[in-house]
């Protein structure tokens, strides 16, 4: 008999595939690919790190999207959801992935705002020719330092409206729900920025010296390959751009219909993901190579990433270029874009765990969810003293957050649940290219291996001298403590008993889709009759 | 440019570039299932 509820909620979906598709191609570009990826790359050996860089995305990136995909269209929920559907006691690695989006939504929104800023700015030169250093760190973000004044309070209006501004629009999105709201927002926005990217790249390549900086781009350093550092930086790279293994794909996918082709989805997202990469490259070092003729030096001495690159190399190259006033809102207008996009995919992360939770309707989730989050955002960046805790905090939620999560989390789906076998046979079922031992061996071995090399070597860098040295007590308790605070609270709030209006102990749509599947029931929402369920995936 | 950067470059895109063009023409080629879902089997 279904229960009275079953015609009262349903859970979100997206509209199609192909919104899906647009959807988590939005969440993994984002401002890693335009900032990070061109340096990372040059650094690494130019031409030469394509080798390491394809082998990562082959036998890391890939295979751990398809896991997160895997997970969350099979139990169908947000990450604790998913996790919990597992194995009860699997439960706390989602909500560490809830808190992780959590910090990252925070600071993530505050660069979101300064790119919407710079949009502007590049429109009527603001910063003023030469002072592109000190405009963007006194004059913008009026930067003082933790040492000297603490976490500051001093409210820095040209950062905190927009950002402000920022949060209403997200959380509008967010509001409107899966379908009409991300999905929407997506179908609109990914469009339009890869083809601002495409002008821009094509601009930039007119630039006198854009040759210059290709050539410094793509020239290959084949004794990068012998460094053991340089592999350990593609397998980082390729893991933070496909956003894998923080709960977004996990609940990404928990939107998709039940016949839906995973793998086949996920080997377009992953490539286009780093065609955005590549064509951000040639951008980026196109300029660069203006830059640098521009000032008389070589592309080794103005290379740069992440703040820096966009905030004060890419203003600069703005100034000194014909027409720069249109290169720099095609920058920024990018970053602005591809920064919603993700921080939309993280929001949802939080939104889709606590409507799972509580069992709430999409509004009042969304409402109590972000506008503490807005505040906190608000409290913690609009202020002189911003920059020093989104660098550590960005820092350390990277390092012990993300790669920590990651690493528990294969280890407990691979070797403790030996979940591997139904989530392949689960994978198979319904997807067109179709995964097999290599697959279990690379998620259950090699991911392993990698994310606990990448750890320790973090892990020792971190300790041997303070992080960006700032004093012990901000470390503590923007680095070390909100890590370990992460785990503390993740464990806590799984700990909280699921009402029985959520979606762990109610949800008949879960139970049907188990039926359909042949699945075996779900031991807390069975609500459903069990008429032909087999003896297969008996360990569930 | 020197030929080995542009050799290099021709490299990069042809394999992630293509990589997508084959991953697009691969999902191309099983179209989403229409929505042929069973209607849930109806209750006494």
């Amino acid at each position: 008999m279904a229960t009275a509820s079953s015609q009262t909620r349903k859970r979100e979906a997206f509209g199609s595939r192909n919104v899906f598709i647009l959807s988590a191609i939005g969440s993994a570009v984002g401002l890693g690919n335009i900032w990070r990826f061109p340096y990372v790359a040059y650094e690494g050996g130019g031409g030469a790190f394509l080798i390491p860089y394809l082998c990562a995305l082959l036998t890391a990136g890939i295979p751990l999207l398809f896991l997160d995909y895997a997970i969350g269209h099979r139990f169908r929920g947000s990450a604790p959801l998913a996790f919990r559907r597992m194995h009860k006691a699997a439960e706390p690695l989602g909500w560490w992935q809830v808190l992780i989006c959590v910090v990252i939504a925070v600071y993530y929104a505050v660069i979101v705002a300064w790119a919407a800023m710079y949009t502007w700015f590049s429109a009527q030169l603001t910063w003023g020719a030469g002072n592109e250093e000190n405009f963007f760190f006194a004059d913008f973000l009026k930067s003082a330092d933790v040492a000297e004044v603490g976490v500051s309070t001093d409210f820095v209006p040209q950062v905190g409206i927009p950002l402000a501004v920022v949060w209403v629009a997200v959380i509008v999105i967010m509001a409107l729900g899966v379908k009409r709201g991300i999905g929407r927002a997506n179908m609109i926005l990914m469009p339009l920025l890869t083809v601002m990217f495409a002008i821009l790249v094509v601009q930039s390549l007119f630039l006198p010296g854009a040759m210059e900086g290709l050539n410094a781009f793509f020239t290959p350093n084949w004794e990068a390959l012998a460094d053991p550092g340089v592999w350990a930086s593609a397998y980082g790279h390729i893991f933070f751009s496909l956003s894998v293994a923080f709960g977004i794909m996990v609940t990404y996918s928990s939107y998709l219909k039940r016949k839906t082709d995973l793998t086949g989805s996920g080997l377009v997202v992953a490539f286009a993901n780093s065609g955005f990469e590549i064509l951000a490259g040639i951008g980026v070092f196109a300029a660069l190579g203006f830059m640098a003729q521009a000032q008389g030096t070589d592309v080794s001495g103005v290379a740069s990433s992440g703040i820096g690159l966009a905030f004060i190399a890419f203003p600069t190259i703005v100034s000194q270029a014909a027409g720069g006033s249109i290169i720099g809102v095609l920058f920024f207008g990018a970053l602005v874009f591809a920064g919603v996009t993700s921080l939309i995919s993280i929001l949802e992360v939080i939104v889709a765990a606590l409507q799972d939770k509580l069992g709430w309707g999409r509004i009042r989730t969304t409402l109590t969810v972000s506008i503490p989050l807005a505040v906190i955002s608000m409290a913690l960046f609009s202020t002189t003293t911003a920059l020093s805790v989104l660098d550590t905090a960005d820092a350390f939620v990277n390092s012990f957050g993300i790669m920590a999560v990651a690493l528990v989390a294969v280890v407990v789906v691979a070797w403790i649940l030996h979940k591997l076998p139904v989530l392949q046979e689960h994978l198979n079922r319904r997807s067109s290219f179709r995964v097999g031992f290599l697959w279990k061996l690379l998620v259950g071995a090699l991911a392993p291996i990698v994310l606990g090399y990448l750890l320790i070597s973090e892990l020792v860098a971190k300790i041997s001298e303070p992080y960006g040295g700032y004093p012990g007590w901000f470390l503590s308790v923007f680095g070390w403590g909100m890590v370990i605070a992460l785990v503390v609270i993740g464990v806590l709030l799984s700990l909280v008993p699921w009402s029985r209006r959520s979606n762990a102990k109610d949800d008949p749509e879960y139970d049907e889709f188990l039926d359909i599947e042949n699945y075996d029931p779900d031991p807390e929402t069975g609500t459903f009759p069990v008429l032909g369920s087999t003896d297969e995936e008996a360990r569930a | 440019m020197t030929p080995v950067a542009i050799i290099m470059m021709i490299i990069a895109m042809v394999t992630v570039w293509g990589g997508l063009i084959a991953a697009v023409v691969n999902l191309a080629r099983h179209p989403e299932a229409a929505e042929t879902e069973p209607v849930p089997p109806t209750e006494l």
